[in-house]
């Protein structure tokens, strides 16, 4: 795994439809400079920049990284761009990481946005090029069959989707950057909301968010202030187009899982782990994911979501923060998920601390499933 | 029989020929003699305040104002507003517009004046505005027409052209697809059959030259009912399927038609419908949709 690396700063904005406001510029800014203040740090202490965002479509930004480089402090730096769809934020991380422990850095920003006001993401995902009629409108049209294939395998009753929608917005109540705050917020408020893409249901979907989220990554022999170690690093992908895909609970998920939870010393995620920060965009996905990650044997996942397992108090809280449910700026949201295990970790997560915690997963996904990004953090040295 | 008193009608009309003069005074004066300048003065009170527009005492004790004249704004900001949905004769604009009350920068009391926001969603208490002045002006208060909110948001066209050919593979496909056939292609190392036609194996990327045809006859592994409107589609809701051909390792995505978007399932058996023949081009759009052969359904 190369040599240690740490999380010594942590910046968010608040999550909101539009930030009006602030340019983009200024948005990624307002991320970058709280992530370099919880670390004690200024631009001048940075060594390289690595930033992620979803496709360019989402704002017609062509190579944000050109147009970011000096409002980030890169000027005379290295600057890169990630981007695997919907997991980028966690690929970000990532490569940040991957930068400490290849010994080429010892300070590393990373950065992920998005400012989903400036256009329409069901417009950018569904672009219809000629010669082909997928007939997929935008994230909720493409997942909606896979989270019905789940619903028909493991023979899930049809409010465990509720559950997760409700668990994760009352969450989001405790978290002072989290988008959508439904005070009240309970079952029948979310089954009183249309179905959009059936078997999705308004409620147990993501919003629209703009918003960013950075962090300042270290080598051991820089860290500064409170650090969350990383205890494992992972990536995968797979081919969307090949025969017997399992588009339910993709391997390159469970070959992601595996490798982080290895290099870990994970044996047990559910006993092992004390919190999850987990990609989940549409409500159904907890369950599905529960069982790719090995929380739960398959078909069980449902039960785990059901039995409140998961919840802020339960054994294995997942998506303490709120989630991708309740903040949605995509290319931020996976970053987002990896910054929250290690606010918990470093005991700073505010009113939705677990704890007690020592040990986090952050999870990311994206594209059709066929992008993973993992990373395990921890109080302690590894 | 006498008329109605109700029926008497006629108009009058009362207006001093020419118009009635304003003697403005000294400080009105100067805030019009200002105005005619592009520039916006208030005078400040003896405790300081500045007054705007500006007033020859101060309105809160009866004193007279100090002789000190403070330039203020051209910015201000909205601090409360009524909607004009229909505009008089009258009024400064000849489109809905808010009355305002403007608190210009570096000033201690408001001023009434007309802001041009287009719509009324754009206003809001705390909105900035700035003065949009007019060519010709005359020492009058409408030497502004009316104030406009500050530039926030900028349209950035972006528009991408391309021109666009489906390459050696999918024109196989579509071949297929205009005379009403399906055409994969089975790979010679792993043996899986993809559809649409391809030319390597996305499994273990071998070469594949073996086409396959395909009957037009599979079965719906999951779907979506989407609720949401899509110009594809012919109405809401509209179901979009996984669809494993008969014969395919791979679904397709494409439409199902014919049947009530609630009695769709998972295995059903369904058959392609094609437009006819005279109306088929190079495209999947000869595929009207997939409807249900009426067979039993599939254990999946």
């Amino acid at each position: 795994m190369g040599n240690r690396c740490a999380v010594v700063g942590v910046g968010q904005t608040k999550y909101q439809t539009k930030r009006q406001d602030v340019s983009i510029a200024g948005l990624v800014r307002e991320a970058a400079l709280r992530a370099l203040e919880d670390a004690g740090l200024t631009f001048g202490d940075i060594d390289a920049v690595v930033i992620g965002k979803a496709p360019d479509l989402f704002e017609g930004v062509m190579m944000p990284e050109a147009y970011l480089a000096d409002a980030l402090g890169a000027a005379g730096k290295p600057m890169m761009r990630v981007h695997t769809a919907g997991s980028v934020g966690g690929s970000t991380a990532l490569v940040g990481a991957s930068l400490i422990q290849a010994g080429v850095h010892d300070r590393v920003l990373v950065v992920a946005f998005e400012k989903q006001s400036e256009s329409n993401a069901t417009w950018a995902l569904s672009t219809h090029p000629p010669f082909n009629a997928s007939l997929v409108v935008g994230a909720g049209g493409y997942f909606a069959p896979h989270i019905r294939e789940y619903i028909r395998r493991t023979g899930a009753p049809g409010h465990i989707g509720t559950l997760v929608a409700v668990k994760d917005r009352l969450n989001a109540l405790k978290n002072p950057y989290a988008h959508l705050k439904i005070p009240g917020i309970d079952r029948a408020m979310v089954e009183s909301t249309p179905m959009l893409w059936e078997p999705i249901r308004y409620l147990e979907t993501c919003p629209s968010s703009d918003g960013a989220c950075a962090m300042v990554l270290s080598s051991e022999a820089k860290v500064s202030g409170t650090p969350a170690w990383v205890h494992g690093a992972a990536m995968r992908s797979e081919a969307m187009s090949r025969a017997g895909r399992d588009t339910v609970s993709p391997q390159a998920g469970k070959d992601c899982a595996a490798d982080v939870y290895r290099q870990a010393g994970i044996a047990d995620p559910r006993r092992d782990l004390d919190v999850a920060e987990v990609y989940v965009p549409f409500s159904w996905y907890e369950p599905m994911w529960l069982e790719n990650l090995g929380f739960a044997a398959e078909g069980e996942g449902w039960k785990l979501t059901e039995s409140g397992a998961t919840a802020l108090d339960g054994d294995i809280p997942w998506n303490a923060s709120g989630g991708v449910l309740s903040s949605n700026p995509i290319g931020a949201s996976g970053l987002i998920r990896f910054a929250e295990a290690a606010l918990q970790v470093r005991g700073m997560a505010g009113e939705h601390q677990v704890d007690g915690a020592r040990r986090a997963l952050g999870h990311a996904y994206g594209g059709g499933a066929q992008f993973f990004a993992m990373w395990i953090v921890g109080s302690d040295k590894p | 029989m006498p008329s109605e008193p109700s029926d008497l009608v006629a108009d009058h009309v009362l207006e001093f020929p020419g118009g009635y003069t304003r003697t403005t005074g000294p400080v009105i004066g100067r805030f019009l003699t200002e105005l005619r300048e592009r520039r916006l003065v208030g005078v400040r009170t003896a405790q300081g305040r500045v007054l705007v527009p500006p007033l020859e005492y101060d309105p809160g004790t009866g004193e007279p104002v100090t002789g000190e004249y403070a330039e203020v704004g051209p910015a201000g900001t909205v601090r409360t507003w009524a909607w004009v949905a229909e505009p008089r004769p009258g009024h400064p604009l000849d489109r809905p517009f808010a009355w305002a009350l403007i608190r210009l920068d570096g000033a201690d009391t408001d001023l009434v004046h007309a802001v041009d926001a287009g719509e009324v969603k754009a206003m809001r208490p705390g909105l900035r505005v700035r003065p949009r002045w007019r060519d010709a002006r005359t020492g009058h208060i409408t030497d502004i027409e009316a104030f406009v909110p500050e530039v926030t948001m900028m349209a950035a066209p972006v528009r991408l052209h391309y021109r666009l050919r489906p390459g050696q593979a999918l024109t196989r496909f579509l071949e297929g697809v205009r005379d009403g056939r399906f055409i994969g292609c089975r790979c010679g190392a792993c043996g899986k059959v993809y559809v649409p036609y391809r030319t390597s194996c996305p499994e273990c990327g071998t070469p594949v030259s073996e086409e396959v045809e395909l009957p037009g006859t599979g079965t719906v592994t999951t779907f979506a009912i989407n609720n949401l409107p899509d110009p594809r589609a012919p109405e809401v809701p509209f179901v979009s399927a996984y669809i494993l051909l008969d014969g395919a390792d791979t679904p397709m995505i494409a439409l199902v038609g014919g049947v009530p978007a609630h009695e769709v399932r998972q295995g059903m058996r369904v058959r392609a419908v094609w437009v006819p023949e005279e109306e088929r081009t190079l495209s999947m759009t000869n595929i009207k949709w997939f409807a249900p052969t009426g067979e039993p359904d599939v254990e999946l």
